[in-house]
């Protein structure tokens, strides 16, 4: 029982993760992660709702009618946002300035969908919430560390402090301005799954078909 | 234990009697009554929370939105040539927004600064008002009827005039705030924030060099004539427009011109004129 909790909390963060297993979710970690502080934001922003719709979707799920099971969820999912947005906007209202319009599209992130279709729908109130607070978790490691890396090495600052001195401030270190650009978070979250399923094997894909070699004959 | 069978669950509905609850518990979930239920207690606890939320937490976004707007007109006000001179920190000032009704020349306490924008008013036919084509020397054919105007305090003497000016210039349409001393009679500065003019030419509007001179300039003349306005070319320092105009731009006449026309415009009586008149009653 206990067991089951710790899993269920666990297991997102890294073996199931959203972004570097399920590869869901990436539009919010390309657009938002240009410094640390946008991605914690939004860590937050998508851990407060996963868990808020996780737990309501599962205290009723005995009662909704499969044929809008779908409209129901998103309705849910879709006011939780709409409160985490307006919450934002007025307890941190810098912050939401930059994440603009990304707080809203939470709404269409596919993780949140799939953990109230997958897990809520079949699962207990506190283990659902759990499930939420796992993933979440596991969202916002991701970010976090696209986040960072993004802001040291695009403006050599964390949190608007100064890491590393830039060229243009008498330091030494060339700030790499790619890093600014949304592409570059495709690029650091490619080089996370790599590193992560060269560290555990059993996440690599089996290939799907045989890359064929220029001149060998078939 | 996850996925309790939905008919234990239906059972113990029918068990708990007749409460209203116990009812709709004990539905089958797939029946037109119990989806139209469900479809429609969900939509009110979304309606609900998002009404709720957005009641609870409108005065301190509204709040949050006001700040904002206040730094973007301290911003544009710092832009301001020659402001440094009457404050000596910006930040000290309360600037505060107003509505002028363009039709009377008075404060308008009953609109929000923040619904009007002048800019798509113009445009539209019920809220502006037409200029006839001979006084129409900004050639801007409408103004809004409301334009909204900054007064700027420091110890609660009235400093700064920030009024809204736009006008034809060679290319473009010239976009800019025109600021005036408490005296309603003494440019502060003269700044365009948005134009298409000919760059080295007509863009010259921008240059600090050019911007200074508009510094300290009269709008009027005792007898109460308009005389602002741009020179055709320089102007000697002896001339009896000295006080009251700048040099024309090198190489860009119809710029100089435009600029003429649109700063008498809206110093003008189809303009300003009659708000300023109000102030310097005052």
């Amino acid at each position: 029982m206990k067991d089951e909790r710790v899993r269920t909390l666990l297991n997102p963060l890294i073996d199931q993760n959203a972004i570097t297993v399920q590869i869901l979710g990436l539009c919010i970690a390309l657009a938002v992660t240009k410094t640390l502080a946008t991605a914690l934001v939004m860590s937050a922003a998508v851990m407060a709702v996963l868990v808020l719709s996780g737990s309501v979707i599962s205290l009723i799920r005995h009662h909704i009618p499969r044929s809008i099971r779908l409209i129901v969820q998103l309705t849910i999912i879709a006011s939780l946002v709409i409160v985490v947005d307006q919450v934002l906007r007025a307890y941190a209202f810098e912050l939401s300035k930059l994440l603009s319009v990304y707080v809203g599209l939470i709404v269409t992130n596919c993780l949140i969908f799939a953990r109230a279709e997958t897990f809520a729908m079949n699962n207990r109130v506190l283990l659902s919430a759990l499930d939420g607070l796992g993933n979440g978790l596991g969202y916002a490691i991701v970010l976090v560390t696209v986040g960072t890396l993004r802001e040291i090495l695009g403006t050599g600052k964390l949190l608007g402090e100064t890491v590393l001195l830039t060229t243009a401030e008498g330091g030494w270190f060339p700030p790499f301005s790619l890093m600014l650009l949304p592409p570059s978070a495709f690029f650091l979250i490619g080089l996370l799954i790599w590193g992560i399923r060269t560290w555990k094997t059993a996440q690599a894909e089996p290939q799907e078909y045989a890359v064929v070699q220029p001149g060998e004959a078939r | 234990m996850s996925g309790e069978p939905t008919s234990a669950r239906q059972e113990r509905g029918d068990a708990r009697g007749r409460s209203w609850f116990g009812g709709l518990a004990s539905m089958p979930n797939d029946s037109l009554a119990k989806t139209l239920i469900v479809a429609l207690l969900v939509a009110l606890f979304g309606s609900v929370l998002v009404s709720a939320s957005a009641i609870l937490l409108r005065p301190r976004i509204e709040a949050n939105l006001e700040g904002e707007r206040q730094r973007n007109l301290l911003e544009i006000v710092q832009r301001l040539p020659g402001i440094e001179q009457l404050f000596d920190r910006v930040e000290e000032a309360a600037v505060e927004a107003f509505v002028v009704d363009l039709a009377t020349g008075e404060i308008d306490r009953s609109l929000r600064p923040e619904d009007v924008d002048a800019r798509a008013a113009a445009q539209d036919v019920a809220r502006s008002i037409a200029i006839p084509p001979e006084r129409d020397i900004a050639g801007i054919r409408r103004v809004s009827r409301y334009e909204v105007v900054y007064l700027v305090r420091a110890d609660d003497e009235l400093r700064l005039i920030v009024l809204p000016v736009r006008g034809q210039g060679f290319a473009s349409t010239l976009y800019g705030y025109l600021g005036l001393a408490g005296d309603a009679n003494t440019v502060v500065g003269l700044g365009f924030y948005e134009h298409g003019e000919t760059p080295g030419l007509g863009a010259q509007v921008d240059s600090p060099q050019w911007r200074e001179q508009w510094q300290g300039k009269w709008v009027r003349d005792p007898q109460g004539q308009l005389r602002i306005g741009v020179a055709r070319g320089a102007l000697a320092p002896s001339d009896p427009s000295a006080p009251y105009q700048v040099d024309g731009l090198t190489g860009a006449t119809f710029t100089s011109q435009g600029v003429n026309n649109l700063v008498r415009f809206w110093l003008g009586d189809d303009g300003f004129g009659p708000f300023l008149d109000r102030i310097r009653q005052e």
